[in-house]
């Protein structure tokens, strides 16, 4: 049986709440652990995750034969030396992004929208940030020495370059993925002892009780876990944005041009969060549909997070113009030729179609017909997340493949193996999506119980 | 133990209760009701002080990290360039204070709150699983000085609960 077969006793109604009207405590409780405990596993489910398995077993594939054989399997050599490898790191990082700010950024604003697409963005951050650190460990070529780049008194008596910016990634990155890790289990924690509480099968009660770590919903637990959330969302917020600024200065600090620019920090950190969100429309369109989520995820959210796309889109395109307009006006040769090089260089067709994903398109999000459709809306984010992929291939590629010297000048195609690593990482992103999914509650249940509870005292208000 | 079915009714029941005298009680509900943890007499939580404490390790770590291999440990003279250039040591700095108050954020609340701790008495009581769904319970413990099994099962009844219950502890 199909979880779209099962009965759903309230017909489906597209509001323009937060949430439907009509929901309780008891309701959004059950509604929620059901789609857990008790929704048989739908064939749809077991086909994408076969699916997602298959590409991941692609991934073991490719990470297989670039270990044994090395990178030179892939299209990079030198001057091309960064590739599909850090395109994609930086694209998987970008996506993660955006959970982090639902999470962190919307909760210290208060904003009651967060809480139905809050969980899964997180775990999707989480399952970004894992397939990102795939790549620059597999780009090592001898990764098995990665600790070197951990601060540890070795017999050397040598030390990372704490000066560098890819030594200051690996603290970022892995900062990131530990508070992003911490911050959603803590959210969790009421939500695993619902499970604990509603679970009738004797392992899933032992497992859920285990990891709720005997949580019961005291005044104390509360208060201290309020504390706790709102701490994380104010520490995540700022890291989220360093993150990304850290990710750029890999460029940045470099003197190639199209590089060493001092726009790329805040160009990044908007380029994040526009694939991020388009990323977490990817995901909540369908699961929307699938699990009949539309009294949670409602248009009000597809809405908004169309707005914040289209927000963050300008800012993108404000940095692309810029960034253009900087190289003509710096007077500096190179930098005027690197600009025209990606414009009309063998590049060419990668530049223009990015401009077209990600400048042109996105703009029809100005009309509210189309964040009101979700088949259109799921269009446009694939779209955007196309763009935001082919700029990172843009700025890596079309920088390195000409710089100041003719004699360094060369041609970067991918091979195969580049292909299959990438759309491994998917397979890898979305085996862990379809586990959480059947595993963890895939909406905060006890934030929606808050959500209901604040809904009915606005009710009382405004009766009154 | 008493049971309720509104987060008004459980908040009023732990108001009156503290009128009354009782010191020891505990409130539970499935999610965070305004004012329920000071009507049972709980204020504020240290985990902020042990946060802080966590972001100034962590930033001294930080520092102290990128500080003492370039300066005291291999310094290396690249074009007389200054041993202590701070401004490059920020950004790690920066990372592990997050790092660091994000770690002591989580292991802090997880101490505090006694955890992990898979039994507790209150688990025995009718209908509990019910606390991380739809109900709300006020538990006055037998060791609070005003406790008296008769009493205190009258004083609860007074309160309009679905139910009162004992539990063994």
């Amino acid at each position: 049986m199909d979880p779209a077969d099962v009965n759903i006793t309230t017909a489906v109604v597209e509001t323009e709440e937060v949430i439907a009207p009509g929901h309780t405590y008891t309701s959004v409780s059950d509604r929620v652990s059901d789609m857990v405990l008790t929704w048989p596993i739908g064939i749809r489910w077991a086909a994408g995750l076969a699916l997602a398995l298959g590409l991941l077993l692609a991934l073991n594939l490719a990470l297989a034969v670039v270990f044994t054989i090395g990178v030179g399997v892939w299209g990079i050599n030198i001057p091309v030396g960064w590739g599909f490898a850090i395109t994609n790191f930086v694209w998987w990082i970008g996506i993660g992004h955006a959970g982090t700010l639902i999470s962190a950024f919307l909760l210290l604003m208060r904003q009651q929208w967060r809480t139905s697409i809050n969980r899964f963005a997180e775990a999707m951050t989480i399952f970004a940030v894992a397939c990102a650190g795939l790549f620059p460990l597999a780009h090592m070529g001898r990764p098995w020495l990665f600790y070197w780049l951990l601060p540890y008194p070795d017999t050397m008596g040598t030390w990372p370059q704490f000066r560098s910016p890819l030594v200051w990634d690996v603290f970022a990155v892995s900062t990131y993925l530990t508070v992003s890790v911490i911050f959603w289990y803590t959210g969790l924690l009421p939500d695993l002892a619902t499970l604990r509480d509603r679970a009738k099968n004797r392992i899933a009660k032992v497992i859920y009780g285990m990891t709720s770590l005997g949580w019961r919903g005291s005044a104390s637990h509360w208060s201290r876990y309020e504390v706790a959330s709102l701490l994380l969302a104010g520490l995540s917020t700022p890291l989220v944005v360093s993150v990304h600024t850290v990710v750029s200065f890999d460029f940045t600090i470099a003197i190639l041009p199209g590089w060493h620019s001092t726009i790329f920090p805040p160009y990044f950190v908007a380029g994040a969060i526009y694939s991020g969100f388009a990323m977490v429309l990817t995901l909540a369109i369908p699961l929307r549909k699938y699990y009949h989520l539309e009294d949670f995820v409602t248009m009000k959210h597809l809405d908004f997070m169309g707005k914040v796309m289209l927000a963050t889109g300008l800012v993108v395109a404000y940095s692309y113009v810029m960034e253009a307009f900087m190289a003509f006006y710096s007077g500096n040769s190179y930098d005027r030729y690197m600009m025209l090089n990606r414009m009309t260089g063998p590049y060419a067709t990668t530049f223009w179609t990015l401009i077209a994903c990600n400048l042109v398109i996105p703009q029809v999000l100005w009309m509210g017909k189309f964040r009101q459709s979700p088949p259109l809306l799921f269009a446009v984010s694939l779209v955007v997340q196309t763009g935001m992929w082919l700029e990172r291939f843009v700025i890596i590629i079309t920088s390195l493949h000409r710089d100041f010297l003719p004699s360094s000048c060369g041609m970067f195609y991918p091979t195969r193996w580049d292909y299959m690593t990438f759309l491994g990482t998917l397979g890898l992103f979305f085996t862990l999506f379809y586990l959480f999914i059947r595993v963890l509650p895939m909406i905060a249940i006890h934030e929606l119980r808050d959500l209901v509870h604040k809904k009915s005292h606005e009710a009382k208000a405004a009766a009154h | 133990m008493a049971e309720f079915e509104t987060p008004e009714q459980v908040l009023e029941a732990a108001e009156r209760a503290r009128d009354e005298g009782y010191r020891r009680m505990d409130a539970y509900s499935p999610f965070p009701v305004e004012g329920l943890a000071e009507a049972v007499g709980f204020y504020g939580t240290r985990l902020s002080t042990i946060v802080i404490c966590g972001g100034f390790l962590g930033c001294f770590t930080g520092f102290f990290l990128c500080w003492w291999p370039n300066v005291i440990g291999y310094p290396l003279n690249i074009g007389g360039k200054p041993y202590n250039s701070w401004p490059a040591f920020i950004p790690i700095t920066f990372e592990l204070t997050i790092l660091f108050s994000a770690l002591s954020t989580i292991i802090g609340m997880i101490a505090l709150n006694g955890f992990p701790m898979p039994y507790h008495p209150v688990f025995n009581a009718p209908r509990f699983d019910l606390a991380s769904r739809d109900r709300f319970f006020l538990c006055i413990e037998a060791r609070d000085p005003k406790f008296s099994v008769t009493g205190t099962r009258d004083f609860l009844l007074g309160l309009d609960p679905i139910e009162v219950s004992e539990v063994d502890s």
